[in-house]
């Protein structure tokens, strides 16, 4: 009896130590997510407040970055609109560049991450391309590491629970609607994100830092970035429409992951629509209080700190 | 001789337009549709038509954003945004050029500024734009904020082996 007794005791350790073991292994995992990271030339310039806050978020997480040895640009819309070949030896170029690193890449601009998504897609369906890239290109397409956006790396790596436990700021008093745009998930079998018609990282994300946020029917409507420049009158048109959908749905900002929507819906809605916009990086540090938190906002050019003070948050 | 839709089909490499049955499945969820010439299944249509001039030559082509909603909601997997980059890169090696001209000549300026650079210099790639398309005095109000907030960056790191950068566009150029 006793025996038995002294069998049971041992076996529930067994099943703690194992318990603990696993616990300890996650938490090993989660201390040495490493990445390579490829900002892209968005975030040197227009988009310096994504790349300064992902950095910020990243340390606090426990994500380690590693920039792409000697990237380029990724030839974005202007590539694939003209030249077909271009469009795919542009981002294959950084990614044989990632490759040396045998990590998975993270790529924050949607913009980026939909280039890359397409031309790893059409150099693993296409062998005839694939030659003629790696000819283009001067080496080997490898393949084998995956292409990540940090919404996905964030939800499914470091997962919402964590991020809430770490949060020492909620943003209560911030409605935002989560604006996800097209690059992220479309097409949705090259780019394989998430529901691709009603996604919910992001919304999960920001009510897990304490946002209010709110439903809508435009999450993944166009903003029209890639002729924002040459025919801004119809932009203008485009932003318009998602600014009232906004407001509409009771939202007092915007966020976003993707900073061509970002400059886009910054600067480009009629005065009397617009609403603050944020990377979703900046009210993730915001919400866990890094340093640096709250220097982002200044260079938004439409300025989000009224709101924020309005709502007590700086 | 090669029928325009013949061509087309080649150049898309993937399902064949003509599966296309008409739903308008596309042109309802193109946010671009109210400023086109032509609906994207009209495109279609006008391939298999064979009326290559109208469709290279169309403002259509050049206002599709490529934001993908057609071809996520197709239910017959015809990629027409896709068909919308082929048309557009027949049209440019065609020497009809572009119906929006500023719209191409964006592009020309975006990726020049990759050729010398390797990375985009936002400022100087706008500056080229405006030499090129004429178009000096849009958005001109919206430097002075943006450069007083550290957001036009005149000067930004390059890529370090230009040299592969530039072999990329030599060799992808008869594509």
């Amino acid at each position: 009896m006793q025996m038995d007794g002294f069998k049971k005791k041992l076996q529930m350790q067994d099943e703690a130590q194992r318990r603990r073991w696993i616990f300890y292994k996650a938490e090993l995992r989660r201390l040495e997510l490493k990445v390579s990271y490829y900002p892209g030339c968005s975030l040197h310039a227009t988009g310096k407040e994504y790349d300064q806050s992902m950095k910020a978020v990243s340390r606090a997480l426990g994500i380690e970055l590693k920039e792409v040895d000697d990237w380029s640009c990724c030839g974005a819309s202007s590539a694939h609109n003209t030249n077909f070949d271009l469009s795919v030896a542009l981002p294959a170029r950084n990614l044989i560049a990632a490759q040396k690193d045998a990590m998975d890449v993270m790529v924050p601009c949607a913009a980026c991450f939909n280039r890359f998504k397409t031309a790893d897609h059409y150099i693993k369906t296409d062998k005839e391309l694939k030659k003629r890239v790696e000819n283009a290109v001067g080496a080997k397409y490898q393949g084998g590491i995956s292409i990540r956006n940090p919404i996905d790396v964030i939800y499914n790596e470091i997962g919402i629970d964590t991020l809430a436990s770490k949060v020492v700021n909620p943003l209560a008093g911030l409605k935002p609607v989560s604006y996800y745009g097209c690059l992220l998930l479309r097409p949705p079998e090259v780019c394989q994100f998430e529901d691709y018609e009603n996604p919910f990282m992001l919304d999960k994300m920001m009510a897990s830092i304490g946002a209010d946020v709110k439903n809508w029917s435009y999450k993944t409507d166009c903003c029209g970035g890639s002729l924002a420049i040459s025919k801004t009158k119809i932009v203008v048109d485009m932003c318009d429409k998602l600014m009232s959908g906004a407001r509409e749905a009771g939202a007092n900002c915007v966020v976003t992951a993707c900073p061509l929507c970002m400059a886009n819906l910054d600067m480009r809605p009629s005065r009397n629509l617009k609403l603050p916009i944020f990377y979703f990086t900046e009210l993730i540090s915001l919400a866990l209080n890094l340093p640096g938190a709250k220097e982002t906002f200044k260079s938004h050019i439409f300025d989000p700190q009224p709101l924020l003070r309005r709502v007590n948050l700086i | 001789m090669q029928t325009f839709l013949e061509e087309v089909n080649e150049k898309i490499n993937g399902v064949p337009i003509q599966r296309c049955y008409h739903c308008r499945k596309c042109t309802a969820g193109c946010p671009a549709t109210p400023y086109m010439e032509y609906n994207p299944n009209r495109v279609i249509k006008m391939i298999q038509n064979g009326q290559r001039e109208e469709v290279l030559n169309s403002s259509t082509i050049w206002l599709c954003m490529s934001c993908e909603t057609c071809i996520t909601r197709c239910p017959n997997e015809v990629d027409i945004a896709r068909m919308m980059d082929v048309l557009r890169q027949m049209a440019i090696e065609s020497g009809i050029g572009a119906r929006e001209k500023n719209v191409l000549k964006f592009h020309e300026a975006f990726l020049s500024g990759i050729k010398m650079g390797g990375r985009i210099n936002e400022p100087m790639m706008m500056v080229q734009y405006k030499l090129k398309s004429g178009d000096l005095f849009s958005d001109v109000t919206l430097a002075p904020g943006m450069f007083l907030k550290g957001k036009l960056a005149l000067i930004s790191p390059r890529t370090k082996d230009l040299k592969s950068v530039k072999a990329i566009f030599e060799k992808t150029r008869h594509s």
